[in-house]
């Protein structure tokens, strides 16, 4: 049974920002098809008397207190920019637009 | 760019009936950022205000601002919403270059405050309710600037700055339900919704929400249904508009523009459009390639929010008395017209007047001082009305020196500018600066017989019968006493002189 | 001074305290190692030669000024997971998108290393950002298992553990998502912890899959795990899901099991993790280890935990989801590389090249799993249900718990496998985590200890011992007293048997 088709994989790749090669388009429909078929079963148990666990142990309520923390100097946060120009991080232009 | 073909407003009203719904952000006046300590403050020297978690390095980690929370929660209350028993943060998933992560840490569907409404007084006095579907918790983007190119703006540009100071300040996304039946006035009713949510964040000292600083954002969603249908039209979505006279203008332009379009047949594109602020216009943005899927799912880093019932009973106690009302209370109690009614929330000196007030000032000096005088000079001095190095009670006081005498209007405003200048309190001033008002008729009666003395032909005038003529006397002593005479006193003494 | 090489950190820590070695020399001796044998294993991707020295000397400094030392594991070499970050060393993840990436902050591990004095030789080889059984997936070459260099030393943290078993560090540190640390731990014949959830803190480490990434000591006897469990473990502010509770009592549990009895204790034995799919010499160990608890007085329960079967369908989704978000940051734009910036292209088409070009395919297979997976028309199907199977492992879990202390299986279904052998088949790869899985969809406490060579490749396999959150001590006895019998019965410890390299 096939869940993914390539145009599918290719899709994913463009949503997760991959530009994936032809070639890698073909492995990746092939394995994603095998690993999507096997992680499927989990609805077999996951009915809908079971709530859904997103942490692992049960907190809530953790909260800071209101106060400055010292962080980074402007140096260090660009220490690892690949461009940089004013102060700024220097990216190329961009095309979309805001949320 | 052409410009869109609108109908005319009474066509659109006799054809259609608009449905609107509007999204504020406001950003939250913290100390510090809401998902780290980083100080939240607006400008300064680019990523300076930033730390690992907010620039979203590998391996940082958020905490939650509890200060948020309860700033949240107050708001939630504050426009009559359920607060969540327990709620999760989410992660929307999308790229932006000016969002660190390339997810916002927002709330999906368990908002911390949902269903509750606002009532928002129009302009005739009548009051409005505008649905409230949710307040939720969120934190705000970098910025980017893009050089090169004709306009300096994302297009045509060569490539782009970016600067996260901005990145992480908390922010409350105000969602209403869809606002129906406000006929023509719903452009008024949109900008009264925005004025009031703006006069209620300022009541609960929770943001500056300035505007023009965009501590405050309005996203406007305005659709059309022909007249007697139920389902409603396709909406447009007009981006960032950044005052409270755009948001009238831009659901205005949207009415008209929407109409012509199916008047003419056509259909309308859901899509986001942004506001020109030039000519209140709205200009398609870029189409998207494929419809957004943002991937939420429960932010992992982040544990569950569940705000106890005292904490939030605690915290209605300290909601201040809704803005609408208010507005009715205080115009009543202080039998203002509407224009001075507006004048007074418009400057922001509401509570400075009633501070003043409650200080043993007279309601119509308290509210000139403020709304004049101070006015101009806290913009003159670029500061909020509320900065300035002037206390209510020192207002009060001067105005009680005025009644008394002791103070002309004209140095009553030398003594607040000292004030203002940080030269001490209104008696200190006075005492330094020697600036009591001269009524002690010997000293008077000296400069006036000086004055008279000078101008001979004046005083022939005045005996003569042109009582007006003793203006050029009792100048002539005020300039001599340096503005320090009780000039009523001295027009008298003049007077007497000359009978 | 092959001698100090061979020693147990407690007893590095012992005679450097004592003045009878001084940290220096340790350190040194370290170092030689690594330069004499790190080329056949490459266990190492940055050896911090001169950071670790000054530790030293400022260690040695303080024993002669006749201060206490800071901590009873100061002066001791560590290898440290590149996968948490180090203030001025470099940091990879062993990938190609953080090639020569310098954080400007400690991880919080980092940091209580630091202040505790152990001595950081270095950063260790790992799957891409921890994603893989076999550290194949580094971006930098694998490292090679000590005991047949041909075979993969487990993963994601292959260089950690291999860096123990060729005794180039005493003591290492881990990452634990779905067995990182166990599953290497077992195939090399060392001592791997994943602590309660919660326990030591995540800030600094890179997050892979955020609610199931934990870190963890690792070493080459259960007292040294414990001795460096309880320096990294306790809460921390910068963590929201650091759990504000006192470590539990590791050093004294292992202290206790090393006594030899372990009477009233009751081990539960999963049914589901045995059997079909296993190696037969894998299983004959983990039934004699299962003897061994016996006769030392434990009681031995078989406890079947049904959905148990779901955890590695559950982690497949989970983690590809989680790591879809967290790994969306490296856009080309802050950090990292950043390719095809010509000036023509844009943004977003630097962003997609720069991520094509520094990720590796098994981090792409994740990302675009985990993309799907949390897609609008998928997230019932796939995320939802995975998080709702959770819920029936917690519960598995809480069940057995009520009839017994600990629960063990092997840790792993089979011993090292040849390097290049699973490469290009992504499922028979997962398997590896089968066992270790569970405890980490729970939030649970898991161990694995070796339980000698298996009898049919003389390779090693470990024994998992699983305990309640919070309940870390338990698992810590179990090992300890099951570790000294093991040794005892064969009169040599297992690390004994490794052939020189």
């Amino acid at each position: 049974m096939s869940t993914i088709s390539r145009d599918e994989v290719a899709h994913l790749a463009k949503l997760a920002r991959l530009a994936v090669t032809e070639d890698e388009l073909d492995l990746f429909a092939g394995q994603l098809d095998v690993i999507l078929d096997a992680v499927a079963k989990v609805s077999e148990v996951a009915t809908d008397d079971v709530p859904p666990t997103s942490h692992a142990v049960p907190l809530t309520n953790v909260f800071r207190e209101d106060e400055v923390r010292p962080g980074l100097t402007q140096e260090q946060a660009l220490s690892g920019a690949p461009a940089a120009e004013e102060g700024r991080f220097r990216v190329p232009r961009i095309l979309g637009e805001e949320q | 760019m052409t410009a869109a073909t609108l109908l005319p407003y009474d066509e659109v009203l006799a054809r259609f009936d608009p449905v609107l719904g509007l999204e504020v952000h406001v950003e939250l006046n913290t100390k510090t950022k809401m998902f780290c300590g980083c100080v939240n403050e607006f400008g300064g020297e680019p990523n300076t205000h930033v730390c690992p978690t907010c620039l979203g390095l590998p391996g940082s980690l958020p905490v939650v601002n509890g200060k948020g929370v309860e700033s949240a929660i107050r708001i939630g209350l504050a426009l009559n919403c359920q607060i969540a028993e327990w709620c999760r943060f989410a992660r929307k998933n999308y790229f932006y270059p000016d969002m660190p992560k390339n997810f916002q840490t927002s709330q999906y569907d368990e908002p911390i405050a949902f269903d509750g409404y606002l009532d928002v007084m129009l302009d005739d006095g009548e009051v409005f309710r505008v649905g409230i579907e949710r307040a939720h918790m969120e934190e705000d983007t970098g910025k980017s600037l893009h050089v090169g190119g004709a306009t300096g703006r994302i297009h045509g540009a060569e490539h782009s700055l970016l600067d996260y100071n901005r990145a992480g300040v908390p922010l409350i996304e105000i969602v209403t339900k869809p606002i129906e039946g406000a006929g023509e006035r719903a452009p008024e009713v949109a900008r009264a919704y925005v004025t009031a949510l703006r006069e209620l964040m300022l009541a609960l000292g929770v943001s500056d929400v300035r505007m023009d600083q965009g501590s405050m954002r309005c996203d406007a969603n305005v659709s059309l249904r022909p007249k007697g249908q139920q389902e409603f039209g396709t909406r447009t979505e007009t981006k960032n508009v950044n005052s409270l006279r755009s948001v009238e203008r831009a659901v205005r332009y949207e009415m008209q523009r929407q109409a012509a379009v199916l008047a003419d047949g056509g259909t309308i594109v859901q899509e986001t459009r942004h506001f020109q602020e030039a000519d209140g216009s709205t200009s398609p943005g870029r189409p998207k390639e494929t419809s957004e899927d943002y991937r939420y799912f429960p932010e992992p880093d982040l544990v569950p929010i569940a705000p106890s019932r005292e904490w939030v009973e605690e915290l209605r106690k300290t909601l201040p008395e809704p803005p609408w009302k208010r507005r009715k209370r205080i115009q009543e109690e202080w039998q203002l017209t509407d224009e001075e009614l507006r004048d007074l929330f418009n400057t922001g000196a509401v509570d400075l007047v009633a501070a003043t007030v409650d200080a043993g000032a007279p309601v119509a000096e308290a509210r000139s001082w403020w709304v004049q005088f101070l006015t101009q000079q806290a913009n003159a001095r670029e500061v909020e009305l509320a900065e300035l190095a002037i206390t209510p009670k020192q207002v009060a006081r001067v105005i009680e020196l005025i009644a008394e005498g002791k103070l002309t209007n004209k140095l009553a405003r030398q003594v607040v500018e000292a004030v203002l200048d940080g030269e001490g309190g209104p008696d200190e001033v006075i005492e330094a600066r020697g600036l009591q008002v001269v009524s002690d008729d010997s000293a008077l009666l000296a400069a006036v017989d000086e004055a008279l003395a000078a101008q001979p032909d004046v005083v022939e005038k005045i005996r003569g019968g042109k009582v007006q003529a003793a203006g050029a006397i009792v100048g002539a002593v005020m300039k001599a006493t340096r503005g320090q005479a009780d000039a009523k006193r001295v027009r008298e003494l003049v007077l007497e002189r000359c009978k | 001074m092959t001698d100090v090489i061979r020693m147990t950190a407690a007893e590095v820590a012992a005679k450097i305290h004592a003045g009878e070695l001084s940290a220096v020399e340790v350190t040194q001796a370290h170092l030689d190692r690594i330069a004499k044998v790190d080329d056949q294993i490459k266990a190492f991707l940055h050896v911090d030669a001169e950071g670790a020295l000054e530790t030293a000397r400022k260690v040695d400094a303080d024993i002669a000024a006749g201060k206490a030392p800071a901590s009873p594991l100061a002066g001791v070499p560590l290898a440290l997971k590149d996968v948490l970050t180090t203030e001025g060393v470099p940091t990879t993840c062993g990938s190609k998108t953080l090639e020569g990436w310098i954080p400007p902050y400690d991880s919080t591990v980092r940091r209580r290393l630091r202040e505790a004095d152990v001595v950081v030789l270095g950063k260790t080889n790992m799957d891409e950002f921890a994603m893989g059984s076999s550290t194949e997936n580094s971006a930098f070459g694998p490292t090679h298992n000590p005991w047949d260099t041909t075979r993969v030393p487990g993963g994601s943290g292959g260089g950690s553990s291999a860096s123990l078993a060729a005794f180039e560090a005493p003591l290492a540190i881990g990452t634990d998502t779905g067995g990182s640390i166990r599953q290497p731990a077992a195939v090399t014949g060392t001592v791997g912890v994943k602590p309660t959830y919660g326990s030591v803190s995540r800030y600094g480490l890179v997050a892979f899959s955020s609610s199931l990434d934990q870190a963890g000591p690792c070493a080459r006897t259960v007292l040294d795990a414990a001795l460096l469990h309880e320096i990294i473990a306790g809460h921390d502010p910068l963590d929201s899901t650091s759990i504000n509770q006192p470590v539990p009592p590791v050093v004294e549990a292992a202290k206790q099991g090393m006594s030899g009895d372990l009477s009233g204790v009751r081990v539960g034995v999963v049914t589901e993790f045995q059997g079909e799919g296993y190696q037969p010499g894998v299983l004959r160990s983990f039934e004699a280890a299962v003897q061994q608890l016996r006769d030392l007085g434990a009681e031995i329960v078989e406890v079947s935990c049904p959905n148990f079967r779901y955890a590695l369908p559950a982690y497949y989704l989970i983690n590809p989801s989680e790591c879809s978000s967290n790994l969306a940051r490296f856009d080309a734009m802050r950090y990292g590389l950043r390719v095809g910036d010509d000036g023509t292209r844009s943004a977003e088409e630097v962003m997609s090249l720069s991520r094509e070009a520094g990720f590796g395919a098994e981090v792409k297979r994740r990302i675009m799993i985990g993309t799907y997976a949390l897609s609008a028309g998928y997230y019932d199907a796939y995320y939802g249900s995975a998080q709702k199977v959770r819920t029936l492992i917690i519960r598995d879990f809480e069940a057995a718990y009520q009839q017994v202390d600990v629960l063990v299986s092997p840790t792993t279904p089979t011993t090292a496998f040849k390097i290049g052998e699973r490469i290009d088949d992504p499922m028979a790869m997962y398997v590896a985590d089968l066992c270790t899985i569970p405890a980490n969809l729970a939030g649970n406490a898991a161990l694995s200890v070796p339980s000698g060579l298996s009898d049919d490749d003389g390779l090693p396999v470990g024994l998992q011992v699983m305990a309640p959150a919070l309940a870390d001590d338990r698992m810590y006895r179990v090992a300890a007293a099951y570790e000294q019998a093991r040794d005892a019965a064969a009169g040599r410890t297992v690390l004994d048997q490794i052939p020189e390299l």
